[in-house]
């Protein structure tokens, strides 16, 4: 599998670090409950089809949410997450 | 029918004319008392102990391919208890009683072969930390036992023991471990659920569950609507998607892990052996292909087929550790999907919704869970109380983080089991 890293380009999938679903760009409110913050953590959707997650460019260090089909591994997009807060 | 050495020569001297299928083929009826989403391993091992414990027999399978097409027919076949956490030790050790029984409780041979499980340990870190593991498992009950390199190179003398950068110190020896048939458990199970009456219905793939004020009562399928009292999801790697029917998100993430067959060879790796210093594992089946495996992609996957780095990543390791290893040629891999939880360890549970359990996340280690999962599965199902070896298997242990079962000791988020 081959990863488009904004930055550097088309790079092979060995330079790039799975963290998950990109749920983890919407961090709760510290005070949210212990509810919010286990559907953050732990709760997924788990989708068999198109997914979004984030991946780090390790050689460049940056951190790039992906677009994706979990049933193909097809790649549609690409995009930087500095540019998503 | 009932198999036996008698059955076998009466059969030879008249013409094997006299087998029957193993198991009926029945329409769905309209109502069950309790339905089981899923046909593999841990379903029809429900199904079998919801009737031979329970005396419960008014149960459906419910299956969308065919019985253990899934993981229980796709897997590495290793049977263990070497775990240490308190809820995984004495599962597994449970388990394991199981399976020393279950030729003779299912009248079915499974292979079973207790050939021993050798986990190698390459520094004296490893090593301590396996003494400790080891005497976790004696203190459960079960049976361990520490080698030093000389007694490793008794057992096993084509490793590379001299290897500059992961010398062999030793290895803990669990002999009760070992391996087993992968489908024929799958076929011994079904076969002892439909003795006892359970229908297994194949080719009916679940689309919905139907749940009305709070409470389950019913499924709808591809083969029609059936009602149910009780409905059990044991669906492994799917688990996310059969539970968001009834509305639940699980603390699941789907991976693919993979796995290798050589093609047939002599007899020539008598154990289990695993490696410490690389994911790499292996054993040799009856018909002489070696099996071994890696750790998992790391990446959410449903495609059922894996990438080139851990294929990679498996080869080295087999090289590294056993150079004689080269000379086989490998004739197929696959990569199964894994339903693995944050911490790496199972759940066995109630839902939120009357009469709706569930059983599923066995990450990379549900084969040798089988008997033991359907045991305490059915217990639940039938008793509405957690069965005492599964009773830390609970859904809510993420978000109170209370009885978290670390085995690896990686920390409780999806991306590090």
């Amino acid at each position: 599998m081959r990863i488009s890293c904004p930055y550097c380009g088309e790079r092979d999938r060995r330079e790039f670090y799975y963290l998950g679903d990109a749920v983890y760009l919407d961090r709760p409110d510290r005070d949210a409950g212990a509810v919010a913050w286990d559907d953050y953590l732990h709760n997924r959707d788990n989708p068999a089809g198109i997914t979004t997650d984030l991946w780090q460019h390790t050689p460049c260090g940056a951190w790039v949410k992906v677009t994706r089909d979990t049933t193909t591994h097809a790649i549609s997009a690409t995009a930087p997450v500095r540019d998503m807060s | 029918m009932g198999f036996s050495g008698f059955q076998v020569i009466k059969e030879a001297l008249l013409g094997q004319k006299g087998w029957a299928p193993m198991w009926r083929d029945p329409e769905p009826k309209a109502e069950y008392d309790i339905v089981i989403i899923g046909g593999g391993g841990h379903g029809l091992a429900t199904a079998f102990y919801l009737a031979k414990e329970h005396g419960l027999t008014n149960i459906a399978v419910l299956e969308k391919g065919y019985l253990g097409g899934g993981n229980v027919g796709r897997n590495t076949t290793i049977v263990r208890a070497n775990y240490m956490l308190p809820g995984n030790s004495e599962f597994y050790s449970h388990s394991l009683k199981l399976w020393e029984g279950m030729e003779q409780e299912l009248n079915y041979n499974v292979m079973h072969s207790q050939r021993g499980l050798i986990n190698l340990f390459h520094s004296d870190g490893q090593r301590d930390a396996f003494v400790r593991r080891g005497n976790a498992m004696i203190n459960q009950g079960d049976d361990a036992v520490l080698l030093d390199t000389d007694s490793v190179r008794d057992l096993l003398p084509y490793l590379d023991f001299e290897n500059v950068r992961f010398p062999i110190y030793g290895g803990l020896l669990h002999p009760r471990g070992g391996t087993a048939r992968h489908d024929a458990v799958a076929w011994g199970y079904a076969r002892g659920a439909d003795q006892r009456g359970v229908d297994l219905i194949q080719n009916c793939e679940v689309t919905s569950i139907d749940v009305t004020a709070g409470r389950v009562t019913g499924v709808q399928t591809t083969r029609g609507a059936i009602r149910a009292k009780k409905v059990a999801m044991v669906t492994a790697g799917r688990s996310g998607r059969v539970a968001a029917m009834a509305g639940i998100r699980l603390p699941i993430e789907s991976h693919i892990l993979q796995a290798f067959v050589t093609e047939g060879l002599k007899p020539c790796i008598d154990h289990v052996i695993s490696f410490g210093m690389g994911h790499f594992y292996i054993s040799q089946s009856d018909k002489g292909g070696l099996v071994f495996g890696g750790d998992l992609d790391f990446y959410a996957s449903y495609a059922a087929r894996g990438n080139l780095p851990m294929k990679e990543h498996v080869m080295e390791a087999a090289m590294t550790l056993m150079p004689m290893i080269g000379k086989a040629r490998v004739l197929r891999s696959w990569g199964g999907i894994m339903d693995m939880t944050p911490d790496g360890s199972p759940i066995i549970d109630k839902t939120g919704i009357e009469g709706l359990y569930l059983d599923c996340g066995w990450c990379y280690g549900g084969f040798k869970a089988v008997p033991g999962s359907g045991f305490s599965f059915a217990h639940l199902i039938a008793t509405d109380r957690h069965h005492e070896p599964a009773a830390k298997f609970r859904l809510d242990r993420f978000k109170t983080g209370v009885g978290l079962m670390d085995e690896e000791s990686t920390g409780s988020q999806h991306n590090l089991h």
